[in-house]
């Protein structure tokens, strides 16, 4: 059985973690590769590296990061933030980058999806969709709108029908990050990501809220979420990714566990 | 020297440096006499069917590969490295593979609706159920998870073929071994340690 997937997600700039992630006898240390190896140690299923550099010169430096992480690390990780052409694509997934994704320029123009799809695969393009709850439908039904330019743009789109979209189009997995929910640590929103999970075929990695590991429960089971995306709580060592997955396999969620001797 | 086939698809590096790591010394190469001189040789491929498998034939190399698996040296495919070792795959109507082995490759639930928790394709860390004794998954502990990400198995017509299933709603083989070649569905390169260690077998593997 397909184990629920635990993604730690780092925020980097200029080829650093940023943000703050505090382990005990690492404090501050912002080099991706070792962060990326400790992670893979305590058990993190895949990893999230969200480029948060401003300028354009500077993207050479994910490329780098890209090529120094796949090194160091023998589990898939993502890149993601400020991609906007298919030759970005290649850049990084030729440095070692198991997958791209892209946010903004798929809602600008969304056969880069296609053309990515073509030429790399469908497996290595994961669309991230910012949703924010806007009001409801008539028929009571919450309407979430997609936000672009980090949640500061709407778009007018419809976050269930953009998923339903960007499947068609050959996206292999979406990363829903509830902009009500993002740095809230008060928990996903469910009520979304069942929404959006149950209307794809493609996983669903669930963004936006995980404070506990009850959270992190709660959205592999109630929201139907393929695999959870976590920071804050693991980052400020509140908890350990053990700890989450423990939690999750003592309730009967399939997870995977790494062998001692390994 | 172990050669990683380089023609036009997926991504090499990451299986050049896992195998770096296991031990061995890889070398990513599109040159057919490379191929020919190595001690053993790695067949990767990702994304769709059809692409490798016209890739790989436009490349020239398809019968440095079918010289290499003759040949009686080590050789591994994985992924769609995997599935062109059968006859044919449904993916994107019927495009012919190797055919060292007789099978087909087909998609999870090819002929009926997929449960509503069943996703595809396929990605994540699933249980390694091994079949049977298997050079190349020697030493894995039971119940360990491996890496995948695909739409599409292959079924061998001999079940004597596979050394290891898994279960995605249906069981599926994700592994074969016969003689000199071995295969895997999942990523190896991608698979943490479990990975190492069977790519670990596969460097220590001698013909």
């Amino acid at each position: 059985m397909l184990s629920r997937r635990i993604i730690p997600c780092l925020d980097v700039q200029e080829g650093r973690v940023v943000k703050g992630v505090n382990f005990i006898n690492l404090r501050d240390s912002g080099d991706p590769v070792e962060l990326a190896a400790r992670y893979d140690a305590m058990g993190a299923d895949e990893l999230v590296f969200l480029d948060i550099t401003a300028s354009h010169e500077r993207r050479e430096m994910v490329v780098e990061m890209a090529a120094m992480v796949a090194d160091a690390v023998f589990i898939p990780f993502t890149v993601g933030g400020g991609i906007r052409t298919t030759a970005d694509f290649k850049r990084i997934l030729r440095a070692g980058a198991d997958k791209i994704a892209i946010n903004t320029v798929a809602v600008e123009h969304p056969e880069i999806i296609s053309d990515a799809a073509e030429k790399f695969g469908s497996q290595c393009v994961v669309v991230a969709i910012d949703p924010r709850m806007v009001g409801r439908y008539p028929d009571g039904s919450p309407h979430w709108e997609v936000f672009v330019h980090g949640g500061r743009t709407p778009t007018g789109l419809d976050a269930v029908e953009w998923a339903e979209q960007v499947e068609k189009l050959g996206a292999g997995e979406i990363l829903l990050t509830s902009m009500d929910r993002d740095g809230t640590q008060a928990g996903y929103d469910l009520e979304l990501t069942k929404a959006v999970s149950n209307c794809v075929s493609i996983p669903v990695i669930a963004s936006g809220g995980a404070g506990t590991p009850q959270h992190c429960y709660d959205v592999v089971t109630e929201g139907c979420a393929d695999a959870a995306l976590i920071a804050s709580m693991v980052h400020d060592g509140h908890y350990t990714i053990s700890e989450i997955k423990q939690y999750l396999l003592d309730r009967g969620v399939p997870i995977r566990i790494l062998h001692e001797g390994n | 020297m172990i050669a990683i086939v380089d023609y036009g698809m997926a991504n090499l590096r990451s299986v050049e440096r896992a195998l770096l790591r296991a031990g061995g010394d890889p070398c990513i190469t599109s040159d057919p006499e490379l191929i020919g001189n190595a001690d053993s040789v790695v067949l990767p491929g990702v994304g769709a069917f059809c692409a490798c498998a016209t890739n790989l034939k436009d490349s020239g190399l398809e019968e440095a590969v079918k010289f290499a698996m003759d040949s009686g040296k080590p050789f591994l495919g994985i992924c769609v490295g995997m599935q062109m070792l059968f006859e044919e795959s449904t993916e994107m109507g019927i495009t012919p593979g190797l055919s060292r082995f007789d099978g087909r490759v087909i998609r999870f639930y090819e002929n009926s609706a997929a449960p509503p928790n069943i996703k595809i394709p396929h990605i994540g860390w699933n249980i390694l159920q091994p079949a049977r004794q298997s050079r190349l998954l020697e030493g894995v502990p039971a119940g360990s998870q491996v890496y995948f990400v695909h739409s599409y198995y292959a079924v061998p017509s001999d079940s004597q073929l596979v050394s290891a299933v898994s279960d995605h709603g249906e069981s599926f083989c994700c592994a074969v071994e016969r003689e000199n070649i071995s295969a895997t569905q999942f990523h190896p390169e991608k698979s943490g340690s479990v990975g190492l260690k069977i790519l670990q077998n596969f460097v220590n593997w001698r013909s």
